[in-house]
This record gives C-alpha cells, sequence and structure tokens, in this order.
C-alpha cells in the first residue's frame, strides 16, 4: 500500500519535473515552471521520508536525523542563494555540480554497503551500476570543484598542459575499465577505493587542462554528468524518479553543451580535449593598418545622433561590473526615442545565458535583449554598435579569413554597422588568441579603459 | 624641438597648417610650437586662440629657424632658402611633378616630408592628405555645382507646378567622388557615377548613387590603389557612355586623375556642346589639365550653349577652416608617427614604408622617388583555386541505420541476460532522455542559466536515495548519507532559491 502511494507520488513529481523544465522555454511561463518544480520536489520528498520512516527500525532516530540534515543544508543553500552575485552565477552553479557529483558516490558508497543477499546477475548489474555511479559522480566532483575555482579566480583559468595528457585521460579510463572487471568479479571494496581515487584525479585533470573562455561548455558538460550521476543512482536504488529526473539533468546539460560547441564551431571532443588558444598561431604578424581611438564624449554625440543602437557585451562586461551602468544608458536612450537592443552571443560569458541574466538583474527588459540570428540581420540598418567586452564573439575574421582558427564560428556581425565602438581595456587579443581585424576597421573605434568608467562618462557626457 | 607654423604664401590661400585644436595636441607630444602672427586668420582661428592652446606667436623671423616646419603648400624658392639646413618640412609637395623643387630643398641640406605621397595602406590613412582635402573638395564641388545651376536639385510638386529633380553624373569615385556623391544625393539629386575600376560599384551604391557600368575584359585591380590608365576598347566604350550621359544630366563634377601624369581628357567639346543650356561641369581636375575640354584652371568658363565650365583649384580652400583642421591632424598623426617617445623629439624611420615612402630628401641626398609599396591586395586574383575546398561528402545514410542495427543488437544480448527489474527501469530511462531532448530543445537562450540552476535543483532528488539509507543501522552507512542529505538540500534549496531570484528579475516593458 504504501509503496504504491510513494510509486504514485514519484509520478506525479516526475511529470512535475517535466512540466517544470518545459515552462522555461518562455519568459512569461518560467515561474510557473519553478514553481512546479519545487511543487514536485517537495512531493517526493515528503513521500521518501514517509516511506524512510516506515522501513527505518528506530523512525523517530530516522526522522530526527533528516530534519537536522536537511535544515543544515536548506539554510547553506538558502544563504547562499540571497547573497550571490549574479556575476558569480557561473561559481555557484559549478559549486553546486560538485555537490550532486559528491552526493552519488556517497550515496554509490553506501549502496554498495548495505546491498547484502543479491546473487547472480541481479549481484553483478548491482555492481555495475553502483560502479558507473561512483565513477561519474567522483569525475563530477573534482571537476566541478576546478570549475567553481577556475571561475572564481582562485586558481588561473589557463589550461593546465602537462606532457601526453590525452594519454594520461586514455589511461585513466582504461584502468577503470579494468577495475571494473576486477570489482564484478572480487566484489572487494578495493577496486572501488582505487576507481574513485583515479576517477577525482581524472575530473580534476579533465577540467583544469580546458581554458577560461570555454566554460560555458564545461559548466554545461558538467551539469549533463551531474545528470547521469542521479540516473545512476537510481539503477542502483531501483527508484524511476531518480532514473528519469538524471536522464532529464542528463540530456539538459548535454544540449547545452551541443549548443555551446556549435556556436563555437567546434567539435565536443575539442573544447574537452582542452588547450585551446596555445597551440594555433596568433597570425600577429599581419598588417591589419592602424585603430582609431575615440574619447567618451564623442561616443555620447554619436548616441544621440543615432535613431538605431545595438550593444553586444561580453565577459568583460561582467568583469568590470558595467551591467549597471548600461543599463543606466540604455534606458536614457531609450527615453530618447533610441532604438537600444541587445545582441547577445551563446557562448558570451562564463556560462550559457549568463549575459541575459546580468542584464535582467540591472532591469534591462528581455524583449530587447535578442539573440544572435534574430540581431545579425539588422546590423547594416544599425547606426551605432558598442561592444562591451567582447572580443573572439565579434571577429570579423571568422567569416571573412578561411584560414583562421576561428573560421566558421558564427558571430555577431557587428562591422555591418554604420559605426562599431569597442570598449576594451587594451589592444590585448581576446580568449582565442585570435587579432581581431574589426578594430582596424573603417567604421570602427576603439575606446579604451575599464568598461564601467567608460560607459559613466558617457552617461554623463549625455 | 620646436615646431614652426609659418603663414602661408601662394596667393589666394586660406588654409593653414595648425589649428589650435591640433597646437594643444602637438604640445602634448612634448614639442614647443611658435605661430606667425596672422596665420590663422583666413581660416578664423585668431592670434589668442593659438596663444590660448599653448603655442607662441612671433614674426616670420622666429618662426622659419625652427626645428620643423608645418605648412599646407610647398615653400617659394625664397622660403625655402630661410629654412635651417637638418631642419624638417612637411607640407605638399608633389614630388613627382616639380624636380625642380625636390633638387632646391636636397641642396638646402633640409629633410622634406610630402604629406601628398603617403602610401595608400590603411595604416597611412590617418595621415593622408590627399584624402582628407578631396573629401572636402568633393563636397565644395557640389555647392559650387548648385550655386551656378539655375534650378533646384531636389524634386518637389508644389502648388505651383512640378520641380523635377537634378541629375548628376560624378565621373571617378575616389574620395572625391564619393564625397560629391553624398553630398549630391543629400541635396535629393539623382545621382550617377562611373568609375574605371569597377570594384568600387559597391561603395558607389552604398552612399546612394547608380554604378554605371560598361561590359569589357576585366583588366584587374591595380595594384597601387588609385586608378591606371585603361586600354583601348576601355576607352572608346567610356567615351559612348558619357557622350549619352552628356545629354541627359544636368551637372557632370569629374574627379580623375592619374598621380604623376596629365589629368585624362574625358569629357570633349562635343559632349560638352550636347549639355543642355544651364547644364554646369565642375572639373576637379583643373589643376592638372582638366578632364573635360575647355576647361581653364581658377576660371567659370561660360559656353557658347550656355554650360558653365568650373574649374575652381582651391575647393578645398573655400571650406578654409575645416580644411585646416584635417590638414592641421594629419599633420599631428604625422608627428604622432615620428615622434613614438611623446618627448617633443622626432626621428625618421626608413624601415617604416609610410615614412620612407613620403621622405623626398634627407641629409643633402634626394631619396625621390622611393621604392614602390604594394597597397592592393591584388594577389587574391589567383587565391580562389586554392581556396576552394572539397565539399564535406554526405554521410551515407546506410552507414547510420547499420550502427543503429549493431546498437539494436548489442543491446539485445546485454537485455537477454539481464533481470527484468532492470529492463523495465532502462526503458523509463531511455523514455526520459527521449523526453528530456525534446522539452530541453525548446528552452530560450536567454533562459539558459536559470535553467541549469533548476536542473541543478532538481538533480538533488538524489536526496531520495540518501534520505532511504539514513535509516539503516550500519553506523558507517548512516553517516554518510547524513553528509549526502545535508549537501543534496543544499542544491535544492539554493537551487530552486536562486532559480527563482533569477526569474523574478526577467521582466518585460
Amino acid at each position: 500500500m504504501t509503496t504504491n502511494i510513494v510509486q504514485a507520488a514519484y509520478i506525479v513529481s516526475a511529470v512535475l519535473f517535466v512540466l517544470s523544465l518545459h515552462g522555461l522555454s518562455k519568459h512569461e511561463k518560467a515561474k510557473e515552471g519553478n514553481a512546479f518544480g519545487v511543487t514536485g520536489m517537495v512531493i517526493a520528498l515528503a513521500a521518501t521520508i514517509w516511506l524512510a520512516a516506515e522501513r527505518a527500525e528506530n523512525a523517530l532516530v530516522t526522522l530526527l536525523l533528516i530534519a537536522v540534515a536537511m535544515v543544515i543544508g536548506a539554510s547553506i543553500g538558502l544563504w547562499r542563494a540571497r547573497v550571490v552575485e549574479m556575476t558569480q552565477m557561473p561559481e555557484l552553479v559549478a559549486m553546486l555540480h560538485s555537490f550532486v557529483g559528491l552526493a552519488a558516490v556517497l550515496v554509490g558508497f553506501n549502496s554498495y554497503l548495505s546491498a547484502e543477499g543479491l546473487t547472480g546477475s541481479l549481484a553483478t548489474i548491482h555492481n555495475v551500476e553502483v560502479f558507473l555511479g561512483v565513477f561519474i559522480g567522483a569525475v563530477t566532483f573534482t571537476g566541478s570543484i576546478v570549475a567553481f575555482l577556475k571561475l572564481s579566480a582562485r586558481i588561473k583559468s589557463s589550461p593546465l598542459m602537462l606532457p601526453a595528457r590525452h594519454w594520461l585521460n586514455l589511461a585513466a579510463v582504461l584502468v577503470s575499465t579494468g577495475l571494473l572487471v576486477w570489482f564484478v568479479a572480487s566484489h572487494s571494496v578495493v577496486p572501488l577505493l582505487v576507481m574513485t581515487a583515479i576517477a577525482l584525479a581524472f575530473g580534476w585533470h579533465l577540467v583544469a587542462s580546458i581554458g577560461g573562455g570555454d566554460m560555458p561548455v564545461v559548466v554545461s558538460m558538467l551539469n549533463s554528468y551531474s545528470g547521469w550521476a542521479a540516473a545512476a543512482a537510481g539503477f542502483m536504488l531501483g527508484n524511476d524518479l531518480l532514473i528519469v529526473t538524471g536522464a532529464l539533468v542528463g540530456s539538459s546539460g548535454a544540449i547545452l553543451s551541443y549548443i555551446m560547441c556549435r556556436a563555437m564551431n567546434r567539435s565536443f571532443v575539442s573544447v574537452i580535449a582542452g588547450g585551446f588558444g596555445q597551440e594555433v598561431s596568433t597570425g600577429g604578424d599581419k598588417d591589419y593598418g592602424e585603430h582609431r581611438e575615440v574619447q567618451a564624449a564623442e561616443v555620447a554625440d554619436m548616441l544621440k545622433d543615432a535613431s538605431s543602437v545595438v550593444i553586444t557585451p561580453g565577459y568583460g562586461m561582467a568583469v568590470a561590473q558595467a551591467q549597471y551602468p548600461v543599463a543606466e544608458l540604455t534606458s536614457q536612450l531609450r527615453k530618447k526615442g533610441v532604438n537600444v537592443r541587445f545582441g547577445i552571443h551563446p557562448v558570451a560569458g562564463r556560462l550559457p545565458g549568463h549575459m541575459n541574466v546580468l542584464l535582467a538583474e540591472a532591469k534591462v527588459p528581455y524583449d530587447i535583449v535578442l539573440e544572435m540570428d534574430e540581431i545579425n540581420p539588422d546590423f547594416p540598418d544599425t547606426d551605432v554598435v558598442l561592444v562591451i567586452g567582447a572580443n573572439d564573439t565579434v571577429n570579423p575574421s571568422a567569416t571573412d579569413e578561411p584560414g583562421s582558427p576561428i573560421a566558421g564560428m558564427p558571430v555577431l556581425e557587428v562591422w555591418k554597422a554604420r559605426n562599431v565602438v569597442v570598449f576594451k581595456r587594451s589592444m590585448a587579443t581576446g580568449y582565442a588568441g585570435v587579432q581581431n581585424p574589426l578594430f582596424f576597421k573603417d567604421n570602427s573605434q576603439m575606446l579604451f579603459g575599464d568598461a564601467k568608467d567608460r560607459v559613466e562618462d558617457i552617461i554623463k557626457a549625455l | 624641438m620646436r615646431i614652426g607654423v609659418p603663414k602661408e604664401s601662394r596667393p589666394g590661400e586660406t588654409r593653414v597648417a595648425a589649428t589650435p585644436k591640433t597646437v594643444s595636441q602637438m604640445v602634448g607630444l612634448g614639442y614647443e610650437v611658435v605661430v606667425e602672427a596672422g596665420a590663422g586668420q583666413r581660416a578664423s582661428f585668431g592670434d589668442t586662440a593659438y596663444q590660448e592652446a599653448g603655442a607662441a606667436v612671433a614674426g616670420p623671423d622666429e618662426v622659419w629657424p625652427s626645428d620643423v616646419i608645418l605648412k599646407v603648400n610647398a615653400p617659394s624658392d625664397e622660403e625655402i632658402s630661410r629654412l635651417r639646413p637638418g631642419a624638417i618640412l612637411a607640407s605638399l609637395l608633389a614630388p613627382a611633378l616639380s624636380p625642380h623643387l625636390v633638387e632646391r630643398l636636397t641642396a638646402q641640406g633640409v629633410t622634406a616630408l610630402a604629406m601628398d605621397a603617403v602610401p595608400r595602406i590603411s595604416r597611412a590613412q590617418s595621415l593622408d592628405v590627399l584624402s582628407s582635402m578631396a573629401n572636402i573638395a568633393g563636397y565644395r564641388a557640389v555647392v559650387e555645382a548648385a550655386h551656378e545651376f539655375g534650378s533646384l536639385f531636389t524634386g518637389q510638386v508644389t502648388a505651383a507646378g512640378k520641380v523635377p529633380p537634378a541629375k548628376v553624373l560624378v565621373v571617378g569615385a575616389g574620395v572625391a567622388g564619393l564625397a560629391a556623391i553624398g553630398t549630391a544625393n543629400s541635396l535629393g539629386a539623382i545621382v550617377r557615377a562611373f568609375d574605371a575600376r569597377a570594384e568600387v560599384g559597391e561603395q558607389v551604391e552604398s552612399m546612394g548613387a547608380e554604378f554605371l557600368r560598361i561590359e569589357v575584359e576585366d583588366e584587374g585591380p591595380s595594384a597601387t590603389g588609385y586608378a591606371k590608365e585603361m586600354g583601348e576598347d576601355f576607352n572608346r566604350k567610356a567615351a559612348e557612355l558619357y557622350a549619352e550621359q552628356a545629354k541627359d544630366v544636368d551637372i557632370i563634377i569629374t574627379t580623375a586623375l592619374i598621380p604623376g601624369r596629365p589629368a585624362p581628357r574625358l569629357i570633349t567639346a562635343d559632349m560638352v556642346a550636347s549639355m543642355r543650356p544651364g547644364s554646369v561641369i565642375v572639373d576637379m581636375a583643373a589643376a592638372n589639365g582638366g578632364n573635360v575640354e575647355g576647361t581653364r584652371p581658377d576660371e567659370l568658363v561660360l559656353t557658347d550653349n550656355q554650360v558653365r565650365i568650373i574649374g575652381y583649384t582651391d575647393l578645398p580652400g573655400r571650406l578654409p577652416t575645416q580644411a585646416s583642421q584635417l590638414f592641421g591632424t594629419n599633420l599631428v598623426n604625422l608627428l604622432k608617427l615620428l615622434t613614438p617617445g611623446k618627448d617633443g623629439k622626432a626621428v625618421i624611420d626608413f624601415e617604416d614604408v609610410v615614412q620612407r615612402g613620403m621622405t623626398v630628401c634627407q641629409d643633402g641626398q634626394s631619396t625621390w622617388p622611393p621604392p614602390p609599396v604594394q597597397v592592393s591586395a591584388a594577389p587574391a586574383a589567383a587565391a580562389p583555386a586554392a581556396v576552394v575546398r572539397p565539399e564535406p561528402r554526405p554521410r551515407d545514410p546506410r552507414r547510420t541505420y547499420a550502427a543503429m542495427g549493431l546498437a539494436a543488437v548489442l543491446f539485445a544480448v546485454v537485455a537477454a541476460s539481464s533481470p527484468a527489474a532492470f529492463l523495465g527501469h532502462f526503458t523509463v530511462f531511455a523514455l526520459a532522455v527521449i523526453v528530456g531532448f525534446y522539452v530541453i530543445s525548446n528552452v530560450a537562450h536567454a533562459l539558459h542559466t536559470p535553467l541549469m540552476s533548476e536542473t541543478n535543483a532538481i538533480s538533488g532528488i538524489i536526496l531520495v536515495g540518501a534520505l532511504l539509507q539514513i535509516g539503516s543501522e550500519d553506523p558507517v552507512v548512516r553517516t554518510l548519507a547524513f553528509v549526502a542529505t545535508v549537501i543534496a538540500s543544499v542544491n535544492i534549496f539554493g537551487g530552486f532559491a536562486v532559480t527563482n531570484r533569477m526569474l523574478q528579475m526577467f521582466r518585460k516593458d
């Protein structure tokens, strides 16, 4: 009876989770979607706690332990969610991924320790599930921690280039496979522990060898792994809700990774293999001509006379915390009747959709924040484009120079506008290490300095 | 070092080589600047304005011995003798057309930089006075034409009758031609343009004019960035085009120049005679002999059939304030190039093609003409052959089907030896992956960050696993489950809360 009710609750939860993700497809339904997710979670947890209390020999202690653990977790979680800066969202997301990974490892070990009495093929399958769950969980755990450290600039974000790094990765996978065979045959804890250690090191190395600009792919990849880890836990516990949820999250992360890779015109493998931007030649000997510098007051004049302005932000805007002055500038221009819109490249920032969240935080209405495909046809009719902290995502060599390392990457075609103002700290190259001919075009001008200060100067001049 | 800016001596010259704005920039580069009294008067720059910008104002005797002399026109013989040997002179020199001037400057022992000999490469555009002056001249040419033209440029329908728009033909789509096209277009005229270089057609169209084309064998782009002399066939067809257009248009503006040669004769007396009375021709090449038969430099000629041919050679000087500002800025950009240290010390680097190309003489040695600079991307003509890449062959669909079949067979083998419970779970898993794929594919890019934190929160569902283990009697299992519960709770609560916080921020106008 209880089991049936719990199963029913799980099915309802699974449906609610699907609806929750579906809600996120549109801004209007997004809040509703989140509410579905919360409801689904409450139902699932209530049913599970009931089941746990009924199964346990000492229900009271069990409930008490659950309550204490959840109160601790809830207070940490809610506190982080309240205080996190929107620019730090990538770090927070990476950290949360690591928690799922660690939980999967712990649940996996528990499942191994408490699963006595299975025999034959059931035991084999259970062991394989435990092994895979722990492996994925451990890789997710350390990988996410490295991603977190890189994103929060606690360690350098440049790729770690160990000699023979591809062989190291391959060896880790092969040795783990060997340990799996041993583990299934012997049911001993040793191969499981050795594999855990290897998987932890493997996850660390995997992400350490990927540079900062590829973080959108890495974070979505880890998102995917955290889902598969949950699904693996579902298999070992025979819990369909975990399997469904894990599969949803896993495919979500996989699709996000795919979108990010396509936006960079790179294969998933080449991103994960790491080290982009180090092996390619920078092509720095090519003479693109001279850039022109412009002052904030002149940009203000240009904006006053413009009828259509597009702003293309990049990671630099997040670093300079310039989203508030940018929003202020936007609202001032809109009051003057200037048509201001934003063009967001899929890989702008360090997290898929990062720029949208920053702009939303600064109260920029989302209906003027457009995607690359929506804004690209409008550039020829645009008077002024402000490129704030973006570089590779507005590089014309992606379309013009077949030999360029970023050739074929879809980019924001800002150079088709009448005027382009590039906000930049210096003439340094972007993440891909490729010189940007945009800076030397006749219709583009450079505004050097901290993006936030410069935007504030423009607002003053207006 | 001290920079001297003398008053221009050529009769009718209104421009000056420095304005108060450029003076302050030169002071910023570490130079001391002395301007001759009254130098900027005709360009509306008073002596006090120069002083306020940081220059000294003095008589010619103090200006001419300076280390650097900035001028608009080439110095006269008398002025050359006032130059201090070793000084640097920068002005228009037209070295290819005036060998005598080059000899005199060489003999005087000065370093002479010809502002009209800047190589046409993108890096040097900021010091190219030919471009900046041509731009102004093109604008003024239209204004002069409008002044002489007896009708409106723009078409109107009024109560007093219909006004037809003027038709303007611009020959030569260089900087001057493009400026003329833009100006005539903004006055409302119907503008057509022709240029021997078919590749400028796009620029012409972008300025709002119709680009006239003639069919000849392609002779390839010129390598120097300027137009070159064309072949027989081309010239004959172009002449036919001019003759046809002359009958139709009201205004013709010609800008065709080939450096170091007399201007090509494009519009013959017959064509002029075929134009409607009251038509206006502005011959911007008048100084070099003119593109139009019957042009006289610096004069307005009225032909027998009442066509006015304007041959003014001082078109930029007719807008002295702006012309001086642009000329002055070109000179400042030159000084920036010569003063890499911003320490007020000008040095000429012969390794730099721009500086080498401009230098006419140095230390008593003539350095004219400079080695040629290849500026146009002309070799690109050969490149397309190499660029053509083989089309990626579409994958054979049979291979995909074979792979799918193989996967199905493999799975069947594994499934055959698996217990039913596992297969049940696997069914759920496979379907959930497919559902996930379709649901997530619809998520807006803008909501990807909330999506990630939402999926983060729901992947905290692993808490369910931990909760079921926490009741275990085994203390190790219990402890591990407790820890797992804590961290999974962080995920659930933190994930949902932060998603909600983000979604609250998204707002519509």
